[in-house]
C-alpha cells in the first residue's frame, strides 16, 4: 500500500521526561518543566528555547484530575514560551501521540519549524474510587457505563474473549507483566522500578520481620495467582496486568527535515504516521483487536515504506497486559492469535526476536495517560541512538515504532522513527 | 411514551416501560443499537423506532471487583463482585450490559456464547430511579 506523503519531512531532536509515579505537591505545570529540561538537556548540539513557534500538549483530564482546565498555554508560559500559541490535544490516554501528530502537520505544512510536543497529568491527587470515574467518562457514558463497565473492565472482556478463541489463559497475561517489569527495573524513570520477583521477596521479608504467617508462593506465578498478593480488578486482569496511577510529563521538539542536523547529531526522522477512530466496543464485529490500530499502523508503514518486520523495537500501549498481547497482533508483528504464544516463549522480551516495551511499557514505567504516548516515543529515542543505558536493545536498532491507544481503541495512532 | 427523539433519554424511557427499542433506518433498511438519529450507512434521517429481539448470546464478559461509584452505590464492590458483558443478540445487533443469573465469583465457569434474556433493573430511589438494561443467563 502506498501512503499518503507529508510535504516536507519532521525530524525529532530532542527527546525529555520527568520521572514517572506519584508526586504529592507537584502539579503538571511542575512536573512539565522537569520534562522540558530534560528535553533541553538532549538535544546534542543545544538550541535557544525561543526558536520555538508553537506548543502542542497531550491532556486527558486536568479538569477532573486536578481540578485545571485550558492546560496548554500554563504549560508555554511555565517553559518561558508564552505568548506563543499552544494547544491542548485530548484523545484519551492517546493524547500526546496525538500531539505528536499534530507537531508532525504543523511542520509538514510550513507554518512553523520548530514545535514543542508535549503531554501531562497528574493522576495521584484523587482516591482510586474517583480516578476510576474519570477514566471511564473516555468510554461511552450513556451506553457502556450504565452497564456497570470500568477501563480495566472492558480490556478484561477482551480477554475473555480472545482467551475463548485462541487458548490464551491467565497466566498468558501474568508473563506479560512479569517481562515488562524485569524491563522497567532497567528504567530509572519508571514508576515501578523492580522485578515481580523482588516485589515478591519484599513481601516474604516483610512477613518474616513483622512475624507475620511467611507466604509459601514457589515462584512469580504462584504470586501472581494469590488472590490476596495479586487481587482480580476485572476477571482475568489482576492488579499486576493492570498499569498504575501516575504522575508525570514528557516532551519532544520537532523540527523540519532540513533543521535536523543544525540541532542534532543524531536526529529521529519520523517516517510514518497513522491516526483512526473507532467505534464503542459492543458495536465491533470483532473485539479481540482493535480495527483502529490496525488501520494506524497500515496508514504509518505505508508512509514509511517499510513492513512490520522491519521494526527491531517498539512501544506499544500496554495499559492492560492483554492490550499488549493484541498490539503485537495489530501492528502484524505477529498473525491473530500468535501474539500471545510470542509473549509466552520469549520472542517480546528485550533480547527477543521481536523487543516490546523495553522502557517497561505503560505496566512498570507508570501511565500518566496524557503524557503516555510522548513517552513511549522517549524510549524510542534511547534505544535507537544507543542511549538506553542497561536496558539497551542489541544491534544497533534504526527503526522504531510507538503504539498509542485512547480509550478502548476508539483512538489509536502509530509513529515510526529511523536513525540513519 | 418516549419522543421520537433517537436519543439515550428516549431509550430510556423505552426501557422504564420494558421495551427494548432499536432505530430503523427506513432509507437503508438498517438496524441500529444504540437508537441514534442519523443513519452512519447512508447519511439519512427518516429513522423509527423497532422492538429489537430480548433473546441473544455472550460475546464478551469480565467480573468487576473494583467497581465504579455508581455500581458501589448499587452494592457492588471487592466483596460483591459482578458481571459485565456484552451480548450479541439474535438479529446481530450488540450492547454493553450488565449479566444476571451466573456466579461472579466463578469466572472460569463462565461460558462465552451463553444464551442470556433481557431484564430491567431498576435502581435509584424516587426523582433518580431508572430503569437499566441486563441479561439473564437462561
Ligand atoms: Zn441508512
Amino acid at each position: 500500500m502506498t501512503g499518503k506523503r507529508l510535504n516536507r519531512g519532521v525530524a525529532v531532536v530532542g527527546a525529555g521526561m520527568s520521572k514517572f509515579g506519584a508526586f504529592p505537591g507537584l502539579s503538571t505545570r511542575d512536573l512539565f518543566v522537569q520534562a522540558f529540561q530534560d528535553m533541553r538537556a538532549s538535544v546534542d548540539k543545544g538550541f535557544d528555547p525561543n526558536d520555538i513557534e508553537a506548543l502542542y500538549i497531550g491532556n486527558y483530564s486536568s479538569d477532573l484530575f486536578e481540578g485545571q482546565g485550558h492546560t496548554a498555554p500554563f504549560m508555554a508560559d511555565w517553559t518561558g514560551l508564552a505568548p506563543r500559541p499552544a494547544t491542548r490535544i485530548e484523545d484519551a490516554c492517546a493524547s500526546s501521540g496525538v500531539a505528536i501528530r499534530q507537531g508532525i502537520i504543523a511542520i509538514a505544512s510550513g507554518l512553523y519549524d520548530i514545535v514543542l510536543v508535549g503531554g501531562i497529568e497528574k493522576m495521584t491527587d484523587l482516591p482510586t474510587s474517583q480516578v476510576t470515574d474519570t477514566l471511564a467518562t473516555a468510554s461511552d457514558m450513556l451506553y457502556e457505563i450504565p452497564a456497570g463497565f470500568t477501563f480495566p473492565g472492558f480490556y478484561a472482556a477482551m480477554a475473555t474473549t480472545y482467551m475463548h478463541k485462541f487458548g490464551a489463559t491467565p497466566e498468558t497475561f501474568m508473563k506479560v507483566g512479569m517481562k515488562n517489569h524485569t524491563n522497567g527495573a532497567l528504567n530509572e524513570k519508571a514508576q515501578f522500578g523492580t522485578t515481580i520477583r523482588k516485589v515478591m521477596d519484599g513481601k516474604i521479608a516483610k512477613a518474616e520481620a513483622r512475624g507475620y504467617p511467611v507466604p509459601t508462593w514457589e515462584d512469580e506465578l504462584e504470586f501472581l495467582h494469590d488472590d490476596r498478593a495479586n487481587p482480580v480488578i476485572a476477571w482475568p486482569m489482576r492488579l499486576f496486568d493492570c498499569s498504575p496511577i501516575s504522575d508525570g510529563a514528557a516532551a519532544l521538539l520537532l523540527v523540519s527535515e532540513e533543521l535536523a542536523t543544525q540541532f542534532s547529531d543524531t536526529p529521529l526522522y519520523i517516517v510514518g504516521s497513522g491516526q483512526a477512530s473507532d467505534v464503542a466496543l459492543h458495536d465491533r464485529d470483532d473485539v479481540t483487536g482493535l480495527r483502529a490500530a490496525q488501520l494506524a499502523g497500515k496508514e504509518a508503514y505505508g508512509m514509511a515504506g517499510v513492513t512490520p518486520a522491519d521494526i527491531q523495537v517498539a512501544e506499544v500501549h500496554d495499559c492492560f497486559t492483554i492490550a499488549e498481547v493484541i498490539a503485537t497482533e495489530d501492528l502484524s508483528f505477529f498473525a491473530p492469535g500468535e501474539g500471545y504464544q510470542a509473549a509466552e516463549s520469549g520472542g517480546t522480551a528485550r533480547l527477543g526476536s521481536k523487543p516490546i516495551n523495553t522502557s517497561g511499557g505503560l505496566k512498570s514505567k507508570g501511565h500518566p495517560v496524557g503524557a503516555s504516548g510522548i513517552g513511549q516515543a522517549v524510549e524510542i529515542w534511547k534505544q535507537l541512538r544507543g542511549q538506553a543505558g542497561e536496558r539497551q536493545v542489541p544491534g544497533s536498532p534504526t527503526l522504531g515504532l510507538t503504539h498509542n491507544v485512547g480509550g478502548t481503541g476508539q483512538t489509536c495512532v502509530v509513529h515510526i522513527y529511523e536513525r540513519r | 411514551m418516549a419522543d421520537n427523539d433517537f436519543s439515550n433519554t428516549a431509550f430510556h424511557q423505552y426501557l422504564a416501560e420494558y421495551k427494548l427499542m432499536g432505530a430503523h433506518c427506513e432509507a437503508c433498511d438498517t438496524l441500529y443499537l444504540p437508537p441514534r438519529p442519523m443513519c452512519p450507512k447512508c447519511f439519512g434521517d427518516d429513522m423509527n423506532w423497532v422492538e429489537l429481539p430480548e433473546r441473544g448470546e455472550l460475546i464478551a464478559f469480565t467480573t468487576i471487583h473494583i467497581a465504579p461509584t455508581a455500581m458501589i452505590e448499587a452494592g457492588y464492590g471487592r466483596d460483591n463482585p459482578y458481571i459485565s458483558g456484552v451480548v450479541r443478540l439474535e438479529n446481530g445487533l450488540s450492547i454493553s450490559a450488565q449479566i444476571l443469573g451466573l456466579d461472579a465469583n466463578k469466572p472460569e465457569e463462565i461460558m462465552i456464547g451463553t444464551p442470556v434474556k433481557a431484564e430491567y433493573v431498576e435502581r435509584g430511589e424516587d426523582e433518580a430511579k431508572k430503569t437499566f438494561l441486563a441479561f439473564r443467563a437462561e
